[in-house]
């Protein structure tokens, strides 16, 4: 009963759009108009720390290899982290807005480990093309929320996270199993399928 | 004499001019949707519900563009409207 690696990707990048939405949605607003209502200024954190906790689930089930287990691992901590930090940050339990560099962190360490656990090159399948691209997103996009820890009001920095989040949401969703990009498919990954 | 003179009274509409803002948050949640439309019919595959028969369990779950749509929608209907109405009352 377990869904094909592709399914659950596409599962995490509904979620992740869902995060990047809000993220939008508040830089276009601001964190005022954003967090009049108390439900929403929750909704993008806890969102958050949802996909961290069902990452374990990931973790548990897909255990390709050991590589695979840690990324997997390590993704669900920073998520939790950061959807944690912030839904104290919203809560007023934590008060220093360093509490927001939780952030870049769970970025950079997803991007790390999306990096280190794709052993093949960017054109071997769509898979490890994917892999390669959301590593890279991830890794310069931790830029933005680290801006943004320091420039709360910058609208570039604000925007650049938000539109971190779609730009991997997009790029979950053409995730595939094996499927050939851009024409190329190694031999070695086994027959295409759509 | 009595003249009923039927007329109907309408009160001006009022013409909101929405802000920049507000539309663009009003538009978020559209574009999404219309984003998961069109991949739903560049690639009628992806959504197997329109031909559900020898597909397995996960398949028939798992129908990205229709995510697209939902995620959307939920963002529209549920999110925005406050999110205006808010905006509108700064």
């Amino acid at each position: 009963m377990i869904p094909p690696a592709e399914h659950v990707h596409w599962l995490f990048a509904a979620g992740i759009l869902t995060v990047g939405l809000c993220l939008l949605a508040e830089a276009v607003v601001g964190p005022e108009v954003w967090a009049r209502r108390r439900w929403r200024a929750y909704l993008w954190p806890a969102t958050l720390f949802l996909l961290g906790v069902l990452m374990w689930l990931v973790m548990v089930f897909f255990t390709n290899s050991t590589i695979h287990m840690l990324a997997h691992g390590s993704w669900a901590q920073v998520m939790m982290l950061a959807g944690a930090a912030h839904i104290g940050l919203v809560k007023g339990k934590l008060k220093s807005r360093y509490w927001r560099l939780t952030m870049p962190l769970a970025l950079a360490v997803s991007g790390a480990a999306f990096l280190i656990h794709e052993q093949n090159g960017w054109f071997f399948s769509r898979s490890a093309w994917v892999h390669h691209l959301a590593g890279w997103i991830l890794i310069v996009g931790a830029i933005f929320p680290a801006a943004a820890t320091f420039w709360p009001r910058s609208r570039f920095a604000n925007t650049g996270y938000a539109l971190t989040f779609v730009a991997i949401a997009v790029v979950l969703f053409t995730a595939r199993d094996i499927a050939p990009i851009f024409g190329h498919l190694s031999p070695e990954a086994g027959v295409a399928h759509r | 004499m009595n003249a009923h003179i039927a007329t109907e009274v309408r009160a001006p509409r009022s013409r909101v001019r929405r802000s920049a803002r507000t539309q663009v948050v009003l538009s978020l949640g559209p574009l999404v949707v219309l984003a998961g439309i069109a991949w739903a019919l560049i690639q009628p595959y992806r959504i197997t519900l329109l031909h559900p028969h020898g597909q397995g369990f996960w398949w028939l779950v798992a129908e990205p563009p229709l995510y697209v749509v939902l995620v959307g929608a939920l963002f529209r209907l549920l999110v925005a409207p406050g999110l205006v109405e808010d905006l509108e009352g700064e």
